[in-house]
């Protein structure tokens, strides 16, 4: 970016919801519908931005039948090493459901179910996007497209504001509010992964510099089947698909819940992958349902039901695992007061533990956390009145604004630095305890080189501040997937290869120099568990 | 990644600099938009998706420059694939509301097989 600065953009709101996506886009008419002056503030462009824009999810929609409800709680029960909760559950169901609705009534074009019901069990991304952004200025929230929040303003009552840069108008803005709903989505490290890349994690790393507090860190290596030469995670074909081996043998045991054996594979050489299992009449089906898919395959060459194309597995972090700002009631509060979060940025083990397959959960997640997160936080700045205008806020962020130390930084080394311990899949797929420190110990040298003053000249300073989330994200990450000395979910360790039951609780995170990990305490173990257990804990 | 802004499609509208979400074009005055950071492109077709006049195209790879040549995508009927498939634009249906999700699930569940 040019330094030929133009003034600073003030502007004051009862909230601001930080983030584009399907999560700040609920946020935003949540609060503004709760009658809040609301500023939407995203680093990419709302209704192209975040993971879901650019294709489409299935939706955790159930009709409220108590069987079906009890069925779809139950289904992901064991898959997320028993760690959701069911009164979370039971809500976002609810409000799936509800919102669901809305989206019908606000002109989502559904299909008909042939007798005149509009099928609700997905959604397109460029469609839904689209209309969630008229949705948002229709409500009459102020959006800041392009503009990066680059740290939260604070004083000693909590969170009070934010201040960021409006990269196509070369100005800095700052924004104080009541409150902040910080829905910037997950991490997913730069991977290439369809449309996370604007997914570097920024919302925990402002959330960690006003100290708050993060859960599941350890669920952060979700990786994604994709073809190699493409950015598609989409996966719903490969229910049909044949792995092979390069000289053409097939992949034993692997499968698209199976995938243990692929990354074992790609760690020894290419794998390819054949639809070749999927009937006729689905072929037909998946053509229209996941057409983006099958457009990047017209592009490639590729006629996926019949060829071998070679795979590989895309890191998407946080972005479908589900680590991310504890939430400290329903409402979406966090630790500290006057932020919210929700979406990819807050935790989803509530609702997923410590696993998540397909999107489904995702989104459904994504719009009730944002509707609760953005009526939250308009009811808490109604609560500041007019004290809100009057408080004397100081910027919260650290590194790459304000460098302790004069060495230069290089913002694509560090990136690539954290990249080559985040990305193999013999570090994060199959995890260690020696390969895990190993990791942290250039990570934490990572952190200590991220203190220094950034090169301008080569990187602006929101990739600055990118490749220090990143780095401050894999430290949350690798540390909590240190401390957790079991298998449990998406965190599988080589060394710890089974569940102990003593530690079926959440684990939380923090700390930028100084990063803790720590069971959480408020999180009872179930009642079945036996009392020696209960009390070995508890010491 | 992005490889194409067609001069003789592009109207100069500037949607895509506006709706990129990793701010890959600039805008020019008195011509086309260009391609000022394509090294951040994240191959997510949003660009392609707003362009009104199909005048650009992304590339399947996100890791590597490949080489383009307009009249061939032109022919082969790849540019401005993914507003059609997607029923993006005038007179077009979205492809959410030809996705017949319920007879798949019937399909899925009468013919068996893997998964």
């Amino acid at each position: 970016m040019s330094f030929t600065e133009n003034e600073t953009l003030v502007l004051d709101a009862d909230v601001v919801v930080l983030g584009g996506g399907p999560a700040a886009t609920w946020a935003a008419w949540s609060a503004a519908s709760s009658g809040a002056k609301v500023v939407l503030a995203d680093k990419g462009y709302c209704g192209t931005s975040g993971a879901t824009a650019s294709a489409g999810t299935g939706v955790w929609f159930v009709a409220p039948d108590p069987e079906k409800r009890a069925e779809a709680k139950a289904s992901r029960e064991a898959l997320g090493g028993f760690l959701a909760e069911g009164d979370w559950q039971d809500r976002v169901l609810d409000q799936t459901y509800t919102n669901m609705h809305l989206l019908s009534e606000w002109g989502y074009p559904f299909s008909s179910d042939g007798g005149g019901k509009p099928q609700r069990g997905g959604l397109i991304g460029p469609h839904y996007m689209k209309l969630m952004r008229s949705i948002v200025k229709k409500a009459g929230v102020t959006i800041l497209d392009h503009s990066p929040a680059l740290e939260l303003l604070v004083d000693e009552h909590g969170v009070g504001g934010v201040a960021g840069y409006q990269r196509q108008e070369n100005r800095s803005y700052t924004v104080r509010a009541g409150a902040v709903v910080i829905a910037t989505g997950g991490v997913a490290f730069l991977s290439n992964a369809v449309g996370t890349n604007v997914l570097t994690g920024d919302g925990a790393l402002l959330a960690a510099e006003a100290g708050g507090v993060l859960s599941g860190m350890e669920f952060s290596n979700a990786y994604a089947l994709s073809p190699l030469h493409s950015s598609s995670t989409r996966g719903a074909h490969y229910r049909y698909a044949t792995f092979y081996h390069e000289d053409g043998s097939v992949v034993q045991g692997a499968n698209m819940h199976a995938r243990t054996p692929i990354a074992k594979a790609l760690l020894k050489g290419q794998v390819y992958a054949s639809f070749d299992q999927a009937p006729e009449e689905i072929q037909q089906h998946l053509r229209v349902s996941q057409v983006d898919f099958h457009t990047v395959f017209d592009r490639l060459g590729i006629n996926p039901f019949k060829d071998k194309f070679p795979v590989t597995l895309r890191l998407e972090g946080t972005m479908r695992g589900t680590g991310g700002i504890q939430l400290t009631d329903f409402d979406c509060s966090t630790a500290v007061a006057g932020l919210y979060a929700a979406g990819d940025a807050a935790t989803r083990e509530l609702i997923c533990g410590g696993f998540t397959g397909g999107g489904s959960h995702n989104s459904a997640w994504a719009m009730s956390s944002g509707t609760w997160a953005g009526a939250g936080a308009a009811g808490y700045a109604t609560s500041l009145g007019d004290r809100a205008r009057s408080r004397n806020l100081k910027g919260a962020g650290r590194a790459a604004l304000r460098p302790t130390s004069s060495h230069n930084v290089e913002a694509d080394e560090v990136i690539k630095g954290v990249q080559k311990e985040v990305f193999p899949y013999d570090k994060n797929y199959f995890r260690s305890e020696a390969v895990l420190t190993d990791s942290l110990d250039k990570l934490d040298r990572l952190w200590e080189h991220v203190q220094g003053e950034p090169n301008l000249k080569t990187r602006d300073i929101i990739k600055h501040r990118e490749s220090v989330s990143l780095v401050a994200n894999a430290r949350w990450a690798y540390r909590s997937a240190l401390h957790r000395t079991e298998s449990r979910g998406m965190h599988k360790r080589i060394d710890r290869p089974d569940k102990d039951p003593s530690q079926q609780r959440r684990l939380l995170s923090g700390g930028l120099d100084e990063v803790w990990t720590e069971f959480d305490r408020n999180d009872p173990l179930p009642e079945s568990f036996s009392t020696p257990i209960k009390e070995a804990i508890a010491v | 990644m992005i490889e194409l802004v067609s001069e003789t499609r592009c109207i100069e509208c500037n949607l895509c600099v506006k709706v990129c979400p990793t701010n890959v074009f600039d805008k020019v005055d008195g011509g086309i938009p260009v391609i000022a950071r394509g090294d951040d492109c994240q191959t997510c077709f949003m660009c392609e998706a707003n362009c009104p006049v199909d005048a650009l195209y992304v590339a399947p790879q996100p890791d590597r420059r490949v080489t383009v040549n307009e009249a061939d995508l032109i022919a082969t009927g790849l540019l401005g694939g993914f507003r059609e498939n997607w029923g993006i634009g005038p007179g077009r249906i979205p492809n959410s509301a030809r996705i017949d999700r319920n007879s798949l699930r019937r399909l899925q569940a009468d013919l068996g097989g893997p998964g």
